[in-house]
């Protein structure tokens, strides 16, 4: 957990309540999560059930508001709970059971009553399962490049191309879709719902990767779908503000997964140079192990501080655009480094599957590409400074 | 390139020919042997014995082709461009770890029996010194060999020990006495086909999934004495001069492997149009690869200044220890940094890159991890 819940209470960004939230959740990850993570981790998936249970908990509808269906609950709800969710240990399973946290702010957001009912509250209950589509083959960062088309025909969409890295994208109920409604560039983007029954829907084989195993990820094909004027999300050519916006919630989720990456591999780090020997004494005994740690720690603490600072300032309404992606960007450098160095302190070990840091460094690779590549966060801190 | 300066049409010959056997009988199977966590050594050690690349530098008497350190350097940069860490590590294991000692301190008979059939790809041989409780830190080996009448009964177990489910014999490292200090040690060839041997599992790794790695067992088996490489109480000695051959051929995995990651990823960001541009034209990236090629250009120069001390009979312990912990350090650098100009891509198995950065990891753990290199620099050093 963060630190921080050990602080004074009017120094802590967690009140007395999001407490006792975070040992709810901690409590389900050890008892529901926890056993079967491994096995989860081999099968490349966690059972539809667990969205189920965390539905019913009220887990998912964190830090969505009540009248959409969720359990309310401001930033630091979310963050809690994501913090505790990370303690499975498995990137994959916190990004899976996630996805919802991306894939709806949109449509909770500029959604009509109607959408509401048939696309959010659903979702917060586990009964359906959501996930964003915006990447394509041919554009990753480069948003604004959307080739996926949506051509209006009658009352409806006719929707073409093709979406990939897609989290829970193979068995997604519905995609929250980037499409291009109007002229290129940014200004001829919207959002689509789209349903997996949708003929013309098809999703590719999951696709393989180095880590995140429990998440499925997908390509997702869109072949001539029709999909109904009263699944645009907001208004036709406005979506890429609200892609914008959506990156920020995202962003802020990777900051918090990539410090928590960073704290279990320090902490797995300073259980084993205790207990491990070499030349007569722990390896804790070395001093530029000592000191390996120390700078660990160090780097682990700053980016906490700053990636709540950052939340805090979201939190209370304040644009956070060039912060939450220096947050970003911090975070994942710390987690690149304090990953590596853990797997280095294990030895061998640390190479070898069944070893936490073993799959924390696998996990953390994506965290620096995902959701905006460390060059793009650079790109829009650089025209803010 | 200032290749020229170092190997002429004699050795490019040699070069060509390792180089035709690795695009036709070791590249289209690779990504088969990665997938199964294993390749068939003993087919493929056939192959290549007979053609005789895995005696580059060792006695024609015992089937080697007697050539020197160049020869041997240009051996592993082709085997470097074998697209996975796992199959250039299985045959530097043939080569460079589990053989020199016995090519320098073993009886007729070991030369005879066992780096013979390494040679002519008879035999898969690996080294076994790591133990569960003793990675970097030797001393602290348990596995035990105690003298019984005229064999050794050997008692105890290895990890991590690169080709150990098919090995037909170890090259390994055991105690022999309980005294304290590095005459406690001696190296043995011990055949795994003698009653006590057991493969008690094979490990799952990060990386360098086409070669198999395995935890042994040995409970009393009994070991004829003939089995000793060189004087009882030197093997520690011994095995630290092998470790210098074994340290040495991860040099060219690291400064090969580097420039193929790069030229691949170049040829990615040609392609890659972003923004309206190809990434390649992007100045920062280009600037990124820039400063990878020239130190990688360093490591490559290190390394043939390496083979010049070896060629003049210095003892290169330093250089060598130098040049794997820089090695380590770019190639991980490289392949996480190429990753990361693959974007997304980068995440997937199917890229190489993929593969690259997974098994890099390794390179500054195995074969004494970067922290040994750098006691043993500052040991050199006299601080």
């Amino acid at each position: 957990m963060g630190n921080s819940g050990n602080a004074p209470e009017q120094l802590s960004y967690f009140s007395s309540e999001q407490h006792r939230l975070r040992m709810a959740v901690r409590e389900v990850i050890k008892k529901e999560v926890l056993p079967h993570i491994e096995g989860w981790e081999e099968a490349g998936g966690f059972p539809r059930e667990t969205y189920d249970l965390f539905g019913d908990l009220g887990f998912l509808g964190i830090g969505f508001p009540e009248d959409v269906g969720g359990s309310g609950g401001d930033i630091f709800d979310l963050i809690a709970v994501s913090e505790e969710i990370m303690r499975s240990g498995s990137n994959g399973f916190a990004a899976g059971i996630g996805s919802l946290n991306i894939a709806l702010p949109p449509i909770a957001r500029h959604g009509t009553p109607e959408q509401i009912e048939r696309f959010v509250r659903p979702v917060l209950q586990g009964k359906r399962i959501a996930a964003l589509g915006i990447t394509e083959p041919g554009g990753g960062s480069d948003v604004a490049n959307i080739q996926t088309t949506a051509v209006r025909d009658g009352e409806g969409y006719r929707v073409n191309g093709s979406k990939t890295f897609i989290t829970s994208g193979a068995r997604a109920d519905q995609l929250t879709c980037a499409v291009r409604t109007g002229e290129s560039g940014a200004h001829g983007i919207s959002f689509l719902v789209i349903e997996k029954e949708t003929p013309g829907y098809t999703v590719g084989s999951v696709l393989k990767k180095m880590g995140w195993w429990a998440s499925d990820t997908a390509e997702i094909f869109l072949d001539d779908c029709r999909v109904p004027v009263a699944n645009l999300i907001g208004k036709e050519n406005e979506g890429f503000y609200t892609i914008m916006e959506n990156f920020q919630a995202e962003r802020l989720q990777l900051s918090v997964m990539a410090n928590m990456t960073s704290q279990m591999a320090l902490e797995e780090a300073l259980a084993y140079t205790k207990e491990r020997e070499a030349f007569g004494r722990p390896l804790k005994g070395f001093q530029v192990i000592r000191h390996k740690l120390v700078d660990m720690a160090t780097l682990v603490e700053i980016s906490r501080e700053f990636t709540y600072r950052v939340a805090a300032k979201i939190n209370a309404g304040i644009d956070q655009v060039k912060e939450i992606s220096m947050a970003k960007n911090f975070a994942c450098s710390v987690s690149d480094r304090v990953t590596h160095e853990a797997v280095q302190l294990f030895g061998g070990y640390g190479y070898m599957r069944g070893y936490l840091v073993e799959r924390l460094y696998r996990d953390n690779r994506i965290l620096s590409i995902g959701g905006g590549t460390t060059e793009i966060m650079k790109e829009i801190i650089s025209k803010l400074i | 390139m200032s290749k020229h300066l170092y190997f002429t049409k004699e050795h490019d010959q040699v070069r060509k020919a390792i180089r035709d056997f690795v695009n036709q009988r070791i590249t289209p199977f690779v990504d088969e042997w990665e997938e199964n966590g294993t390749a068939p050594l003993h087919e493929l050690f056939k192959e290549m014995g007979t053609l005789g690349f895995l005696g580059i530098r060792y006695d024609p008497k015992y089937g080697g082709e007697g050539l020197d350190y160049w020869y041997e350097t240009i051996m592993l940069e082709e085997c470097a461009h074998i697209p996975c860490g796992g199959i250039p590590m299985a045959i530097a294991v043939q080569t460079n770890m589990a053989t020199p000692a016995i090519a320098e301190f073993g009886s007729e008979y070991l030369k005879e029996t066992y780096l013979k059939g390494a040679i002519k790809g008879d035999m898969v041989g690996a080294i076994a010194v790591t133990e569960p409780d003793a990675g970097s830190d030797v001393a602290a080996l348990k596995t035990y060999a105690r003298r019984d009448g005229d064999d050794y009964l050997l008692n105890g177990s290895k990890t991590y020990i690169t080709n150990g489910t098919q090995a037909d014999f170890l090259t390994l490292l055991a105690r022999t006495s309980y005294d304290s200090g590095y005459h406690a040690f001696s190296l043995f060839v011990v055949p795994t086909d003698l009653p006590g041997f057991q493969v008690s599992r094979k490990l799952d790794k990060l990386g360098m999934r086409s070669s198999d790695t395995a935890e042994l067992y040995f409970d009393n088996l009994r070991l004829p004495k003939e089995n000793l490489i060189g004087a009882e109480g030197e093997g520690f000695i011994y095995q630290m001069k092998q470790f210098q051959h074994e340290r040495f051929s991860a040099l060219p995995m690291c400064y090969i492997g580097a420039e193929d990651i790069i030229r691949e990823t170049v040829d990615y960001l040609r392609g890659r149009i972003v923004f309206g541009k190809p990434l390649i034209k992007k100045q920062v990236l280009r600037h990124r690869l820039v400063d990878w090629l020239s130190e990688n250009e360093g490591l490559r120069q290190l390394t043939y200044h390496i083979v010049r001390m070896k060629m003049a009979g210095q003892d290169a312990t330093r250089e060598i220890s130098m040049g794997k912990l820089i090695g380590g350090s770019l190639l991980n650098r490289v392949a996480d940094g190429c990753l990361q100009m693959h974007g997304g891509m980068g995440f997937m198995n199917e890229m190489r890159i993929s593969r690259a950065f997974r098994d890099a990891r390794l390179i500054s753990i195995g074969g004494g991890a970067s922290e040994v290199m750098s006691d043993i620099i500052a040991k050199l050093e006299g601080f």
